[in-house]
């Protein structure tokens, strides 16, 4: 008896198991598991497969409106956006696997986003991809970095569905835990919504695609639900990153939709993490029915697979279709046909179980209640605690370091330096993804958000109307108050959807997080869920699905916490082009911002919201904090420091004005002011349109220091162009909204020259053109590239 | 998807679909959207029916496994594809349909990884350096145009012998302004002696609207309307 205890006890921590859960486990099955039992409750009950740790966090965020069709927990959430069209989306991380093997990390990340979208019965039309890793000046950080750009690349553009979006930061936190998320999205007429059920007994379980092979087995419970520390050589946990061959892919996307489109299967679900596993419990534990799964008739790439490698293996670009027996024939037909590989490999039943078999009618190598492996999976209310330095950090003021100067201005070639330091074009990523494919893209990658044209799925009619993506997260603004962080993010993204016009319809997030056994891990995934709730009500947009990857840590030290958000939208009339690439001189540039203190140059009291205003070290209410711009960190290597006030209503009344003020033609672009503060938002508009510009901007306090005023990033303002005899209408448009409007300057001549509303001089007085080398040179330099892509 | 055009002019683009390839879809509603008629040629297809120009369009034909366009110029569809060519039918070959007709050997030199080793998707410049040929209709010589490329795989090379002979003939179709991948000569595109064949690395089907960033695109494939429709003139529907 004692032996026999601690030899499975060995067996189940090996798998990833506690005692406690292994014990619900013999409680289940009302005896010991066996081997293959016990590893398919490994893979299911995998932080990564059961979201044990958040599930009861994220019960928080708001999920209905008129619009879903499908919410979360399903392959993908399903939202109507009229004429009989419904848009599929989904966000999944692919961090750990990216961390040890980067090309193939990142592209088997796009493989299965791609699964999670035709399964619903969509045809994949676009791909975003919020990227972060290490330091690139840092040689490994650098062949990361390369790495999962062409994994993404190699990948994305072979299978055939184009990368329209994304981020691309880089930051210390990230150098040992780089963070891929990848997004899909797909269209479908609204009634040929599938759902991954397997409802019919007696129905054949077919399974599409490749072979299976020793690739990726535990690649939820040994790598993705685990951190790094120093006793990992990478080459150990290498054999859990998966491989994928993206032909296959796009064979295997052809040959489901057809099958969809001809009616010939009644649920489809990809297997992705935990492999046959957990597509057959899932099919059947969503459609109350049961599983036999003859694992002596499964293709297997290698010779001598034992049934539980078989069972968990993530070998990539598989599919589990339910089919009616008398369709069966015809499946395997249309399969052939588009060279994919499909064999019965189980049948529903009535009694659900999940039973492994050796031979349809041979021994029964496992049997357990396909629920129990989702339903009885643990949720746990591991304990959550604020940072114990966390009233001190945030009393902090950046600016307030004593190199800088607590109150003067300081010299305009430090500024320069800053601003020129925080700007970097992102083309060198994006011109690696085809983001062009399927003719849809009106706004691509680059810009605040990328909008796409909305085409009948039936028959590819333009709708005349545009799909708008953004994806964003911002880990220092997260690090320095995740509550508040997250709800500035979910505004970022909405104010983004509003410079291209466009209105936010729904939300998927990539919570990426650390250890949940920190407490203080927890604390922040429990106060980034209840800031997004928040934000996204007060947008009226509901959350339809999303991805939480804990376990980013390395030595014991997690990653800032980083929720990523990817927000979906609506362009309503979508007739030109929502962004002029050239803005004649003398085009004005104006600022739309709620109306607090995010506009003030320091005068008067800035109303109701003032209250609120985070103070700064020095007790003054009126200086907007520095607590957690990039400026800080970046520049001045400071990660403590409050946020500024976020004024939720007056964010989304400014996006909902921008939006109008876009399509209604009022203004030639927009740009919102994220991080890297006025400055660096101001220098983007000159670097692509080509235009100089003479500015100068609010300066958010007073007595302030010049990168008070060009660097901290307020949440909520925009930054306009506007003809020159546009702009009274739009200042009395803006009155009428109660949106602080006001004219920074004009665009025009060969120099970016920015200084402060309330001072004479200038603090940044740049050439245009070396600027603008300098924006377009930033990532080619640090990957030893040439600027534009050609041969030296 | 069809949208046929009424009258004489009316003609039929076959579009190639390998397994792998994807800018098939893309290819056929621009030209449909021109008004021809289109039909989509299966790789495994033996026969060209009814067609008076055959596009093969961009993507990764049989994954670009092994070496781009190398398995899919033995798919039986060549076969019927050099048969036209030979007759004098119009064949464009489009991106990677471009890598596929120099492996067929209808068109002469290679496409090599660029130079910068990184796939390139962006706006490019390029300007007409000859109008005979199947995509020069309504073009003139030094022509600008702005057309999406889109390839790993675009630096052209050929021998110098061939690359004489290319400009003694006016074979070089269309050259980069600012070269992006190395190729000789700055060359995006070619066609055979007697210019019914061409290989182009841009996208012409990306570039047919002011919406999505330029409508140049359209001139080429307007002029391959017409390029095949005097085909159909002269021999008729390409008989099966």
């Amino acid at each position: 008896m004692t032996a026999a205890v601690s030899d499975s006890s060995s067996i189940h921590a090996a798998l990833g198991l506690t005692d406690a859960e292994y014990e619900r486990i013999c409680e289940l099955v009302d005896r010991e598991p066996n081997h293959l039992e016990l590893a398919m409750y490994a893979v299911m009950w995998s932080e990564h497969c059961s979201y044990k740790s958040s599930r009861r966090h994220l019960a928080r965020l708001p999920t209905e409106a008129p619009c879903v069709l499908v919410g979360p927990g399903e392959n993908a959430g399903v939202v109507d956006v009229g004429d009989g069209i419904a848009v599929a989306v989904r966000i999944e991380s692919h961090n750990h696997p990216s961390a040890i093997e980067p090309y193939q990390g990142a592209a088997t990340g796009v493989g299965g986003i791609l699964r999670d979208i035709f399964t619903m019965g969509a045809r994949p039309i676009a791909l975003a991809d919020p990227l972060r890793v290490g330091p690139l000046d840092e040689p490994r950080s650098n062949w990361i970095a390369e790495g999962i750009v062409s994994g993404i690349s190699g990948y994305g553009n072979s299978v055939g569905v184009p990368t329209v979006a994304g981020e691309f930061v880089s930051c210390e936190t990230y150098r040992d835990n780089p963070l891929v998320n990848v997004a899909a999205l797909g269209i479908m007429p609204t009634e040929r919504l599938v759902l991954g059920r397997a409802t019919e007994v007696g129905s054949a379980a077919v399974l599409m695609g490749a072979s299976t092979g020793r690739d990726g087995i535990g690649g939820v419970s040994v790598l993705a639900s685990a951190g790094f520390d120093e006793a990992d050589d990478d080459s150990t946990k290498r054999p859990s990153v998966q491989v994928g061959d993206p032909f296959e892919e796009k064979r295997l996307i052809e040959a489901c939709l057809e099958l969809l489109e001809a009616g010939l299967v009644s649920g489809i679900q990809d297997l992705g993490g935990a492999g046959l596993t957990c597509a057959a419990s899932e099919t059947a534990s969503r459609g109350g029915t049961g599983m036999e799964v003859d694992v002596s008739v499964v293709p297997l790439r290698q010779h001598g697979m034992a049934p539980f490698e078989i069972m968990t293996s993530e070998s990539q670009e598989r599919m589990l279709a339910i089919v009616s027996p008398a369709n069966v024939d015809r499946v395997l037909e249309i399969c052939t046909r588009w060279e994919v590989s499909a064999t019965v490999v189980g049948r529903v039943t009535g009694d659900g179980m999940l039973r492994v078999r050796d031979g349809m009618d041979g021994g029964v190598l496992a049997e357990v209640r396909a629920s129990t492996l989702h339903d009885d999976a643990p949720s746990y209310d591991r304990p959550r605690r604020p940072p114990a330095d966390l009233t001190l950090r945030r009393s902090v003021d950046p600016a307030a370091d004593p190199a800088v100067g607590s109150s003067s201005a300081s010299s305009s070639s430090d500024c320069a330096a800053d601003l020129a330091a925080m700007l970097a074009d992102p083309s060198w990523v994006y011109r690696q993804y085809d983001h062009q494919l399927f003719l849809n893209t009106v706004v691509g990658p680059g810009r605040d958000a990328t909008l796409l044209r909305l085409r009948d799925p039936r028959d590819g009619t333009p709708t005349g109307r545009g799909l708008a993506v953004s994806v964003d997260g911002n880990h220092r603004w997260c690090d320095a108050d995740p509550c508040v962080g997250t709800a500035m993010v979910v505004v970022e993204a909405a104010l983004n959807l509003a410079c291209v016009g466009a209105d936010p319809l729904a939300l998927i997030n990539c919570l990426n997080f650390g250890n949940p056994t920190h407490p203080e891990v927890m604390w922040q995934l429990s106060e980034a869920i209840d800031g997004m709730a928040e934000a996204c009500d007060a947008l009226g947009v509901p959350v339809v699905g999303g991805n939480v990857s804990l376990y980013n840590e390395t030595n014991g030290t997690d990653i800032s916490p980083t929720p990523v958000v990817c927000l979906l939208g609506v362009h309503p009339d979508l007739v030109r082009r929502p962004i002029a690439d050239e803005l004649p001189p003398g085009t004005a540039l104006m600022l739309l911002a709620p109306s607090g203190p995010a506009a003030h140059d320091g005068g008067a009291a800035v109303g109701a919201a003032a209250e609120h205003t985070a103070s700064v070290a020095d007790g003054s209410a009126r200086q907007v904090a520095l607590g957690g711009s990039r400026w800080a960190w970046e520049r001045r290597g400071c990660r403590d420091g409050a946020l500024p006030e976020l004024d939720l209503a007056g964010s989304v009344a400014t996006a909902r004005f921008v939006a109008a003020a876009v399509r209604d033609g009022f203004v030639q672009c927009a740009h919102d002011v994220s991080d890297g503060g006025i400055a660096v938002a101001i220098a983007e508009m000159c670097c692509h349109s080509g235009a100089g510009v003479h500015a100068r901007v609010p300066s958010l306090g007073s007595p302030a220091p010049a990168e008070r005023s060009l660097f901290a990033e307020p949440p909520g303002r925009v930054l306009v162009a506007v003809e020159p005899g546009n702009t009274e209408r739009l200042a009395s448009a803006a009155a009428q909204a109660a949106i602080t409007c006001r004219r920074l300057g004009s665009f025009g001549g060969s120099r970016v020259q920015i200084g402060r509303l309330a001072e004479s001089g200038l603090d940044i007085d740049l050439a245009l053109d070396d600027t603008r080398a300098r924006w377009r040179g930033a990532l080619p330099e640090v990957f030893s590239q040439p600027v534009d892509g050609a041969a030296a | 998807m069809n949208v046929p055009m009424s009258g004489p002019m009316s003609v039929t683009v076959g579009v190639v679909q390998f397994p792998g390839t994807n800018c098939d879809l893309d290819t056929l509603d621009a030209l449909a959207e021109l008004g021809a008629r289109t039909a989509l040629l299966r790789s495994d297809e033996t026969l060209l029916s009814g067609v008076d120009a055959v596009v093969i369009p961009g993507g990764f034909a049989h994954g670009d496994y092994l070496r781009t366009g190398a398995i899919a110029r033995f798919s039986p569809i060549m076969g019927a594809v050099a048969s036209f060519a030979g007759a004098g039918g119009p064949v464009v070959g489009i991106c990677n349909g471009f890598q596929v007709l120099t492996e067929a050997g209808l068109l002469p030199g290679a496409l090599r990884p660029n130079a910068g080793l990184s796939f390139l998707c962006r706006p490019q410049q390029l300007v007409m350096a000859s109008v005979n040929h199947a995509v020069g209709h309504g073009l003139s010589p030094s022509d600008q145009l702005s057309i999406p490329i889109n390839h790993f795989e675009g630096n052209y090379v050929c021998d110098r012998a061939t690359l004489q002979r290319l400009r003694a003939n006016g074979q070089v179709v269309m050259r980069y302004v600012g070269n992006p991948n190395g190729s000789v000569d700055d060359i995006a595109g070619v066609c055979n002696e007697a210019g019914n064949v061409v290989g182009l690395m841009p996208h012409p089907e990306r570039a047919t609207s002011e919406l999505l960033g330029s409508a140049d695109g359209r001139k080429l494939l307007e002029a391959l309307l017409s390029a095949a429709a005097s085909t159909r003139q002269a021999i008729g529907h390409h008989a099966a």
